[in-house]
């Protein structure tokens, strides 16, 4: 498919650019305002340079916060992509079972997030709740004041409710492969294993990258979830980085500080994105596609 | 393929439906039954919750407001989106790849990190706890999202139809409307859906940017439910009003839900 070179293209964008402009653009433009400035008494402004990086990047609630984060999303990336791939190989291929469980796996992924963290609340209380009882039962109290358990939780419900996006993204990938390569897979006495490895895992590719790249990107944000059942606690052992940047600048009110946590946090996403998004449409590609 | 019970599905969708009947059955229970002794379905089964919910305008006017702003949202966004993913997907431009990055990476952006400019910008302009100001806060992924999704329905429309209908004798703009647009209107559909849900289950914004009228029902839920904190028969009726929505969705878009969550790249 050939693509026209054209450049009134840019109309085609002005009205997107526009509301991204109100919405992003320029609230991120006011971020990097913060970050180079204090105030005094919300009107004056005083030049600070790279005063609050220095102070960030020398911070250990800042350290703390950043080092959580990335561990709770490799957390949930080791669990959540292998166990969605998996479920994706084992799903029913068709008939109305396949249906049926691809809307019921699907809820989790619709349930509003502070739902999803009220729901797991009340999940581990000790008398209210199924795993807080079963914990009772066992003779084990299901302790919210151990790190490791409150750990354990999150990294539960985080998967309960977002490993359903690897497996649907997977089955779609799975289902798009020809009959012909598992034929041509039989005729040559391949394993179950060998199947996986050689046929169904590299026609995954792009599902995986994007399956992956959501996941880093969403655990890494996440807010209102963790924050309805841990409250950053016990301590701040689940004090994640959104929970610092909102507490650094809505609490403490310590706007050119937040804005340099926001900055950092912002160009860790820029990368990481970047990095993803040459993979998911490489150059090459959009090059063949005829600059003429 | 030989045909047996998929095993390892069937224990995936089982426990991932425990919270949910958890939520549901505590939902009809009364708070004494839920914090008495350990019952695996409401033994007095009462809609005295969702009588408490449904007829205080404190606690239901909440999903109005959440109901209002995400449709302000779908509508902005969905509208901006079509034509900037028709330009996407059928013209080379300069920056035309860092442009589609960029939009990525607004979808990507932490809602925390637009915060407290959001909190100021809406201060100024006097749009704090209205509907808008929390639709257009949510335009920053929902837009980008659109485009991805659409970008990918117009380029499955092969370019020859235009070019054909050009001949005919067609222009521009009755192009799009007479043959694009009805070529794409089940994409358009799809991508309505998918920004109505990721509007919806937001609340970090949706709450730092309302204070009384625009409320969501998730905020209503933490201030009146916080303050009733141990009425966790109220809150789960509440809770299961707003699983609503998706459900119905999941039944219209079954068919497009990798697209949708793949921002248009699995099909």
């Amino acid at each position: 498919m050939d693509k026209r070179q054209n450049r009134y293209a840019y109309f085609y964008l002005l009205p997107a650019i526009s509301v991204v402009l109100v919405s992003a653009i320029i609230p991120l433009m006011t971020v990097v305002n913060y970050s180079v400035q204090d105030s005094f008494a919300g009107g004056n402004f005083f030049w600070m340079g790279a005063y609050w990086f220095e102070s960030v990047l020398g911070s250990r609630e800042f350290y703390g916060a950043l080092v959580r984060s990335l561990s709770f999303s490799a957390l949930v990336l080791l669990i959540q992509v292998p166990l969605g791939i998996y479920i994706a190989v084992h799903f029913p291929a068709k008939g109305f079972l396949s249906a049926l469980y691809l809307v019921l796996i699907a809820i989790p992924l619709l349930t509003p997030w502070l739902v999803v963290g009220y729901i797991w609340k009340v999940l581990v209380m000790p008398n209210a709740g199924l795993l807080g009882a079963a914990a009772r039962a066992l003779g084990i109290p299901y302790d919210m004041n151990n790190p490791v358990v409150v750990w354990l939780t999150l990294a539960a419900m985080d998967s309960w409710h977002w490993t359903s996006l690897v497996v649907l993204l997977c089955f779609a990938g799975l289902r798009a492969i020809p009959h012909a390569y598992y034929q041509a897979a039989q005729i040559d006495g391949a394993s179950r294993w060998a199947v996986f490895w050689h046929v169904q895992l590299p026609r995954l590719r792009l599902a995986l990258l994007i399956a992956i790249l959501l996941r880093f990107m969403d655990s890494f944000m996440i807010y209102t979830e963790a924050y309805v059942v841990t409250r950053g606690g016990p301590g701040v052992s689940t004090t994640f980085l959104s929970h610092e940047l909102v507490q650094t600048a809505t609490v403490q009110f310590d706007l050119g500080e937040g804005g340099a946590i926001s900055i950092i946090y912002f160009l860790i996403v820029l990368c990481v994105s970047w990095a993803f998004f040459s993979l998911i449409r490489p150059r090459d590609r959009a090059q063949s596609k005829g600059y003429s | 393929m030989k045909r047996k019970i998929p095993l390892a599905a069937t224990l995936y969708v089982v426990l991932l439906m425990v919270p949910i009947y958890w939520l549901f059955i505590m939902s009809f229970k009364t708070n004494a039954e839920i914090f008495g002794s350990l019952t695996f379905w409401p033994h007095k089964p009462t809609l005295e919750n969702y009588r408490a919910v449904l007829s205080d305008y404190a606690w239901y006017k909440g999903y109005l407001n959440a109901a209002i702003y995400v449709c302000m949202n779908v509508a902005l966004s969905v509208l901006v989106a079509i034509p900037a993913a028709y330009g996407f997907s059928r013209f080379r431009f300069f920056g035309d790849r860092f442009l589609f990055f960029g939009f990525l990476a607004l979808r990507m952006t932490a809602p925390a990190i637009l915060l407290i400019p959001f909190v100021q910008i809406f201060s100024e302009l006097n749009m704090i706890d209205t509907h808008l100001g929390v639709a257009i806060a949510h335009s920053f992924f929902n837009v980008p999202i659109a485009i991805w999704i659409l970008e990918g329905f117009f380029s499955a429309i092969p370019p020859e139809i235009e070019e054909s209908a050009k001949v005919d004798g067609y222009g521009q703009i009755s192009i799009f409307s007479k043959i694009l647009l009805p070529q794409i209107a089940p994409g358009i559909a799809v991508t309505a859906f998918f920004c109505f849900m990721f509007s919806w289950v937001e609340l970090l914004l949706a709450n730092a940017l309302t204070t009384v009228n625009a409320k969501p029902i998730g905020a209503i839920m933490t201030r009146l439910g916080g303050v009733l904190s141990a009425n966790v028969a109220l809150l789960s009726a509440a809770s299961v009003l707003t699983l609503i929505p998706g459900i119905i969705f999941v039944i219209f878009v079954r068919k497009h839900l990798a697209r949708g969550f793949s921002l248009g790249q699995v099909n």
